[in-house]
């Protein structure tokens, strides 16, 4: 055993040896194979980390929102068709929703308008009883939980007319403060102020960058929308295994309405970012494909000094079984310091600088773009996968054109000296 | 120093890093949680559905409420007007009807 | 020990190098192959040296009859048999003088600290020691030429195998590989040499000249 693992030692010292006399071609093939999983590894930790935190936070979604629907276009919800909704067995309450976007051209942004539904009424005991901490009647939600500071500090029920809760991105975006006013186009044209009350803090921005609360009021003015209508309402149910029975119901009462349950807001960012993704994809492979080429000429075209090497190898008593070997520590020596190189960039590229290098491609036209911090999720078994998708390869590719070479007889190779 | 030796050394060194940024990911995560409530907290007061992650046009800002006929519905295969077209695929239920056959 | 080769080949083919050839080297002298290029000197020491196989015929060492075993077999007699000096040093560039020296004795996986001090060592009987760490491309042919030969040396072979050893050397250096050769002869190994050079086959320290013509023995000096 102790021979086995010195001469394993001996092999590795001799590969390393031989890498390095070719330095600047195989520190940049080194180099290549830890850009490619970086990007790999740093997709792979980006897409998990945010599924992960959607199938957690999003759970405190509304159980059902209903969206009417004419001509395939959204439409305002009536006010006078929640009551038939509310007859449907099985449903707790039933409300409406204010909200629409406002787009603002000196920025290029879009903002989202909001108003928050009262409170306590929303407080259903199915919701109670969920994971959700902090319960949606208590108004400092984020006060509840100790040690950390609340994601933002007035009474959203007693917000004033006149006065907002704007997103961080957005006061960001605009250079806005707690005090500041803002100035918004209404439908009509004239001009409407919002004294800015709060700010919700910049942890949250993942959910609330570009977010705006208003109330019902000024929501109404701003937009023109009279007040027998709302944008859409949201459902709780009695019982959460009932939501999509419920769901059936809903469109059997109103036919031209289109329930959205939980499950599928949860399911859309399952799907996120998933490697079917058309840029993603498209972009990788192609990176992917040109490393394989490389790697393949590098790793398995045995230039004529690398045979003649074998040759004087053999000839001074290395067998086959030893250069193989040899080659394999080549192979592994570079996958493995690619692969872990790559990996740790990629988790403080992630975690601890906010995945830059995807920012552009993330942000896309967007003028408004969230500044968050993941929590950083690492699924083991994703990280396994990457391993042997890098490793076992290009470790293969460097041993199986060695395996002819090597099983030649050593004078094949040695006649080429005089050569 | 033996080649070998510097070798083994440095990947020691990647395991272990590699090792404890694991070990930062469980410690933050631990931490993350009550970030993790406060947010979902959030959501539950505001009645919140999507995340804030493109919110360049209506239908990507708010991906599970976008309607039905919008060009984000699109495969993402097809690049439309947005980069983050690329990055997500239709919600899975977008065809399945809520309603009976009409049959 | 008594090495014994019997050899006998008889290649239809019309490039047949060697054509049937019956010879027998004896242990601790030193024999010489003599020839004009192309008459199948390298062809024969390379199948006595165990680096390639006969088409017809077979190689015996002592007892053993060594043409049939299994490649892993045969490197392992050539690791533990044979040392070879080739025309050319034939060093891997991009090692030091050290390494180069200690690579057949890799596979072996004996303790480093040993085989580093028995390599500084040979080195240094060959005046060497100096040179240990420097880069094999930095050596003159002299030097190359000795660092093979300790290379050759290293995993203490009985048989020492030199193909057109002094094809590249001048005269100073012919004659300092044959007092090499010398040395060997006085250590009790054997010694087996291809040569055109008559400052080879004509020294003292030869004790048997075979001559070879066209792949077959021609007189015995």
């Amino acid at each position: 055993m102790r021979a086995w693992i010195e001469k394993q030692r001996y092999l590795m010292d001799f590969t390393l040896s031989s890498l390095l006399r070719r330095k600047v071609k195989n520190l940049s093939l080194l180099l290549l194979y830890t850009l490619i999983v970086f990007i790999l590894a740093s997709a792979m930790f980006f897409t998990d980390s945010i599924k992960k935190e959607a199938s957690l936070i999003l759970h405190g979604s509304p159980e059902i929102i209903v969206q009417k629907v004419r001509a395939g276009r959204h439409e305002l919800f009536p006010i006078r068709q929640i009551d038939r909704l509310k007859t449907i067995r099985g449903v707790a309450s039933v409300e409406g929703r204010l909200w629409g976007y406002y787009f603002d051209p000196d920025v290029g942004a879009n903002y989202t308008f909001l108003v928050p539904t009262a409170g306590s009424a929303s407080v259903t005991p199915h919701n109670a009883s969920t994971d959700v901490v902090g319960g949606e009647g208590d108004e400092s939600a984020g006060a509840a939980v100790p040690s950390t500071e609340p994601l933002y500090r007035v009474n959203l029920d007693t917000l004033k007319s006149g006065t907002a809760v704007i997103g961080h991105g957005m006061a960001r975006l605009r250079h806005a403060g707690t005090g500041d006013v803002m100035a918004f186009r209404a439908f009509d044209g004239t001009s409407m102020n919002f004294r800015i009350a709060d700010t919700f803090s910049s942890k949250s921005e993942l959910v609330s960058a570009d977010l705006i609360v208003v109330t019902e009021v000024d929501f109404r003015r701003l937009f023109g929308i009279p007040v027998d209508v709302v944008t859409d309402v949201v459902l709780s149910v009695n019982n959460p295994r009932e939501i999509s029975t419920v769901a059936t119901k809903v469109a059997k009462v109103l036919p031209d309405a289109r329930p959205i349950t939980r499950d599928e807001v949860l399911r859309t960012y399952d799907s996120i970012f998933n490697w079917r993704g058309g840029m993603m994809l498209v972009l990788l492979s192609a990176a992917v494909l040109a490393f394989v080429i490389f790697a393949w000429d590098k790793a398995s075209g045995l230039s004529a000094g690398e045979k003649w090497e074998i040759g004087v190898l053999k000839a001074i008593g290395w067998e086959t079984a030893d250069i193989i070997q040899m080659k394999f520590w080549e192979g592994a020596v570079v996958s493995l310091t690619a692969f872990f190189t790559g990996a740790i960039v990629a988790y403080l590229h992630v975690f601890l600088l906010s995945s830059v290098v995807f920012e552009p491609a993330l942000k896309g036209w967007s003028t408004l773009y969230p500044q968050f911090q993941l929590t950083p999720f690492v699924n083991a078994a994703e990280l396994t996968t990457l391993f042997v998708l890098t490793v076992v390869p290009y470790t293969t590719a460097t041993i199986v054109p060695i395996w002819r070479a090597a099983t030649l007889d050593p004078d094949t190779a040695m006649r080429r000296v005089g050569e | 120093m033996r080649r070998s030796t510097m070798f083994l050394f440095t990947m020691m060194v990647e395991v272990v890093v590699l090792g404890l940024l694991l070990v930062h990911a469980a410690f933050h995560e631990e931490s993350g949680r009550a970030t993790l409530r406060e947010k979902a907290a959030l959501i539950a007061r505001l009645k919140l559905t999507d995340f804030c992650l493109f919110p360049e046009a209506r239908y990507t800002r708010h991906l599970s409420q976008a309607d039905l006929h919008s060009g984000f519905q699109d495969h993402p295969f097809s690049l439309e007007h947005f980069p983050s077209g690329s990055f997500t695929a239709p919600p899975r239920d977008l065809g399945r009807s809520v309603h009976e056959s009409l049959d | 020990m008594n090495v014994r080769k019997v050899f006998n080949s008889g290649k239809p083919s019309e490039f047949s190098a060697l054509n049937g050839i019956d010879l027998r080297i004896s242990a601790n002298q030193v024999t010489v192959l003599v020839g004009p290029s192309g008459c199948g000197k390298t062809t024969l020491l390379t199948i006595i040296g165990c680096m390639a196989r006969p088409s017809a015929g077979r190689v015996r060492l002592g007892d053993r009859e060594i043409t049939s075993l299994p490649e892993r077999f045969l490197t392992e007699i050539r690791r533990s048999t044979f040392g070879f000096i080739f025309q050319q040093p034939n060093l891997i560039k991009g090692l030091s003088a050290l390494e180069n020296v200690m690579l057949p004795a890799y596979p072996l996986g004996g303790r480093r600290a040993l085989l580093k001090d028995k390599a500084i060592r040979s080195l240094d009987a060959l005046g060497l020691a100096e040179k240990a760490l420097s880069k094999v491309e930095w050596l003159s042919g002299g030097e190359a030429q000795r660092v093979a030969i300790v290379r050759a040396l290293i995993n203490d072979p009985s048989v020492v195998i030199a193909d057109e050893p002094t094809a590249h050397l001048d005269r100073t250096l012919s004659h300092r590989f044959l007092e090499i050769v010398e040395r060997f002869k006085a250590e009790g190994k054997t010694v087996l040499i291809t040569s055109h050079d008559p400052l080879v086959y004509e020294s003292r320290v030869v004790d048997r000249v075979v001559k070879l013509r066209d792949g077959r023995l021609e007189a015995e000096a």
